[in-house]
């Protein structure tokens, strides 16, 4: 029997095709996807990634909702010019958080991934309502509706409780003051900020909008970019420290 | 009408089942609509419900106007085959066609005049780019599939195509789920995974309209007159398969609520994005490409009347090919925070995807050995022939791509958009242009196309269309990586993000022109098909096919 009369079984037996086929797919994804579940150092040992604050969480929201990532990456990879034009190279620690992942794979507009702290509020809010108008040779849409539309923020107790289903570290007091933090971060001076700083360390507390009066979707998404890339301070960070 | 019905005729297991399991759809899906978190939610939720109800009235509906026994196997000693559901999908894959790169042309005019965003969330870029992606792939290119699927199984199996309700809900099914993933981006529910935004229960339904399409499929197969599966249905068997695990895999989710459109997926950060690209890539290599081949692999060689070049050849690239393509997803997310090892496994495997990817092309372009002439009197089979030489040039772009020194320059870039549309358009939509012109006049039982001039100018403004997508998009995806590069002979960063988005422009006009181009081709095939259709010379001898069913109804 020569090696291509024994494929016939494959030809004439439609079930033994099948599990041919599924035996084939199989071995590359696990060789490849498991282990990243248990290698230690998939992840980085990394101080100050913390869960996202109820209000970042749904600026982040809002991000992936207006399909944010189809233009900007968050992820600086380790070569000298993305160094240089954007900080330090990102680590896997600080996107352990993040569902879904919004690395992206296009830079039609530039990277994100430390734009936190970068530009003013204002900037954001102006730059967010018409781009042009700061960055004149931009090519991003206008996003006006964002500092109008009042942030919708009634299920977002139960999104951190799904969340901490799924292993993020939010804690029980967390989970309970959930609605109420969105209020007292997008305040600029609630009284119950220091509580908010102490469940989520370095979190920022101010009408990011410049409108007290009112949460906005302007608030959350400014909330959330000013944020990113802020939680791991790199003068203390130790590479080496990491190599096994 | 209802009262002349035989009284034997009783409704059958899948009619009843069926009827009662979307009346309790409807049901639900009114529920949920009541109670619905968000107004976008609650609008898919009534669609869900009108759909439903839609379909209870077909399927009672039908029941009354069949008559009491089932359609013969076959007829007069012939097949008796079930093409409706095959016409519905191959009409539906032109109007997708249409809409997925008008939508394209569209996005792409976006990005070089951004006043077209309009300030509008439903017009902006951001929302009409998966709307365009998901209508290109998903739509057209699933219609295509899902249509020549039904009708190469039934051909080369020489069996009528299992089920009676089951191959009209793929079809009807397939559709409603991009409706709602379409209607969804534009109302801003995603999941914001690319290529992969539907949320969950937009992929629930799509899952139970999936494992209906493989098991029609699978028990076509196993109804089978002939000894042996075809080549064609072994591509399109790991094709179903595979992305049904795929989609599984990708789309694992717990809702928020029952209530809420909103997911959250179980993998985070570095397992998330490597699943997802383990999707993604694996969208392009079995939706994309093993799908694609099934239709080569009939179309071709029925078209040049040759029979396909090499039998083993055929079976070491279709094994090799689904091994290998498994692997290359890391290639996506070089020199970011993926683990190393990852990132050179992808890339390994990507590199020799080359030879099966290859040996699909020469086994494709061989199979006109003693027939190239034909090339020049037929239209259809030259659309299919430079789509074969598409995929062999981007199977060799894609594996030089994933090299991680070419990868640190491209990746990011427009680069990138060039050489998915290498595939795409010179691949996947000529390839689907060649089965549509195949599949129009036979299953509307037609001497020939309408215009096989128009064909001609079809193929040669797209072409020309797909010349300039792609030379811009080499050019400015080269140019951007380079700028992004540059450094002074002081040792500074040369070009301000903002100047590499500047100098992008005219090659962003010369794609938009090209799409525009290609979007024209494709209006001359809706109008020659249609013609087809509606003028077209008959063949004499009457469609045997769906005669029983026709006089019955009479």
């Amino acid at each position: 029997m020569s090696f291509w009369s024994r494929h016939k079984i494959f030809e004439t037996n439609s079930i033994i095709l099948i599990i041919g086929v599924l035996i084939v797919i199989s071995i590359g994804g696990l060789v490849e996807i498991v282990p990243l579940f248990y290698l230690k150092s998939t992840i980085e040992k990394v101080e100050g990634v913390r869960p996202y604050t109820p209000l970042e969480l749904a600026g982040r929201n809002i991000y992936v909702r207006e399909g944010c990532y189809n233009c900007h990456s968050q992820m600086i990879r380790p070569l000298r010019d993305e160094v240089e034009r954007y900080g330090h190279y990102s680590l896997a620690a600080e996107s352990m958080y993040d569902r879904p992942f919004q690395w992206g794979s296009k830079r039609t507009g530039p990277d994100l991934a430390r734009l936190g702290n970068k530009y003013s509020d204002d900037w954001h809010k102006d730059h967010l309502k018409d781009p042009r108008a700061v960055v004149p040779g931009s090519i991003m849409p206008g996003y006006p509706w964002l500092e109008t539309t009042e942030l919708d923020a009634s299920a977002i107790a139960e999104e951190l409780k799904v969340q901490a289903t799924l292993g993020v570290p939010y804690t029980d007091e967390m989970l309970k003051h959930a609605e109420s933090d969105v209020r007292i971060q997008a305040n600029a001076d609630d009284p119950n900020a220091i509580d908010l700083a102490k469940r989520y360390p370095k979190a920022q507390s101010r009408a990011f909008d410049g409108n007290p009066q009112k949460v906005t979707e302007a608030d959350a998404l400014i909330a959330y970019l000013q944020m990113l890339g802020t939680q791991v301070d790199f003068k203390l960070y130790d590479n080496k420290a990491n190599v096994r | 009408m209802a009262q002349a019905a035989a009284p034997s005729k009783g409704m059958t297991f899948g009619e009843m089942g069926s009827a009662l399991a979307f009346a309790g759809l409807a049901l639900l899906s009114i529920i949920i609509a009541a109670k619905a978190y968000t107004p976008e939610y609650a609008f898919h939720a009534y669609l869900f419900a009108a759909a439903s109800v839609a379909a209870v009235f077909a399927i009672v509906n039908r029941f009354y106007e069949r008559p009491a026994e089932r359609p013969p196997l076959t007829f007069g000693g012939k097949p008796n085959y079930n093409m409706g559901p095959v016409k519905f999908a191959t009409i539906a894959s032109v109007f997708w066609g249409i809409a997925g790169f008008t939508i394209g042309l569209l996005i792409a005019l976006q990005l070089a005049f951004p006043a077209l965003n309009f300030d509008t969330a439903w017009l902006s870029f951001g929302r009409m780019r998966p709307l365009h992606t998901s209508a290109v792939i998903f739509a057209f290119g699933g219609n295509v599939l899902i249509a020549s699927s039904f009708y190469v199984v039934q051909r080369t199996c020489r069996a009528r195509m299992v089920g009676d309700i089951a191959p009209w809900f793929v079809v009807l099914g397939y559709n409603f789920f991009i409706v709602i993933a379409g209607t969804g981006y534009l109302l801003g529910i995603t999941q914001g995974k690319e290529y992969a935004e539907p949320e969950w229960y937009a992929d629930l339904f799509l899952t139970v309209v999936w494992v209906t399409y493989f098991l029609v499929f699978l028990g076509t197969v196993m109804r089978r007159k002939e000894p042996h599966i075809y080549v064609a249905n072994w591509f399109y068997l790991a094709f179903i398969l595979t992305i049904a695990v795929l989609h599984l895999g990708n789309n694992a989710a717990i809702p928020v609520s029952l209530f809420s459109p909103k997911s959250y997926i179980v993998w985070s950060g570095v397992q998330d994005a490597l699943v997802q690209w383990w999707y993604g890539h694996n969208a392009v290599g079995f939706f994309l490409t093993a799908g694609f081949l099934a239709i080569m692999y009939y179309f071709i060689p029925k078209r040049a009347e040759r029979p396909v070049y090499s039998y083993r050849l055929s079976i070491i690239h279709f094994w090799s090919l689904i091994f290998m393509y498994i692997w290359a997803g890391p290639h996506h997310l070089h020199y970011t925070a993926l683990p190393d090892w990852a990132q050179t496994l992808g890339m390994v495997f990507s590199v020799m995807l080359w030879m099966p990817s290859w040996g699909g092309m020469i086994n494709g372009l061989m199979t006109l050995s003693g027939a190239w002439d034909k090339l020049r009197t037929d239209p259809v089979l030259r659309l299919m022939v430079v789509s074969v030489a598409f995929y062999g040039m981007a199977t060799f772009e894609g594996p030089l791509m994933s090299v991680k020194a070419v990868n640190s320059l491209s990746h990011y870039t427009d680069w990138t958009i060039g050489h998915v549309h290498a595939g795409a358009l010179g691949w996947v939509a000529y390839i689907s242009f060649g089965a549509i012109y195949c599949l129009v006049p036979w299953l509307w039982n037609k001497k020939a196309l309408y215009s096989m001039k128009a064909v001609s100018w079809h193929f040669w403004i797209s072409t020309l269309g797909i010349v300039l997508y792609i030379s811009s998009m080499w050019v400015a995806g080269i140019l951007q990586g380079l700028m992004w590069r540059a450094y002074t002979s002081l040792g500074f960063l040369e070009y301000s993000f903002i100047e590499t988005v500047e100098a992008m422009n005219p090659f962003y006009v010369i794609r938009a022109l090209g799409g525009a181009f290609f979007v024209a081709g494709s209006l001359i095939m809706a109008w020659n098909v249609w013609k087809t259709i509606s003028v077209g010379e008959a063949v004499e001898e009457a469609p045997r096919a769906m005669q029983p069913a026709l006089i019955a109804a009479e």
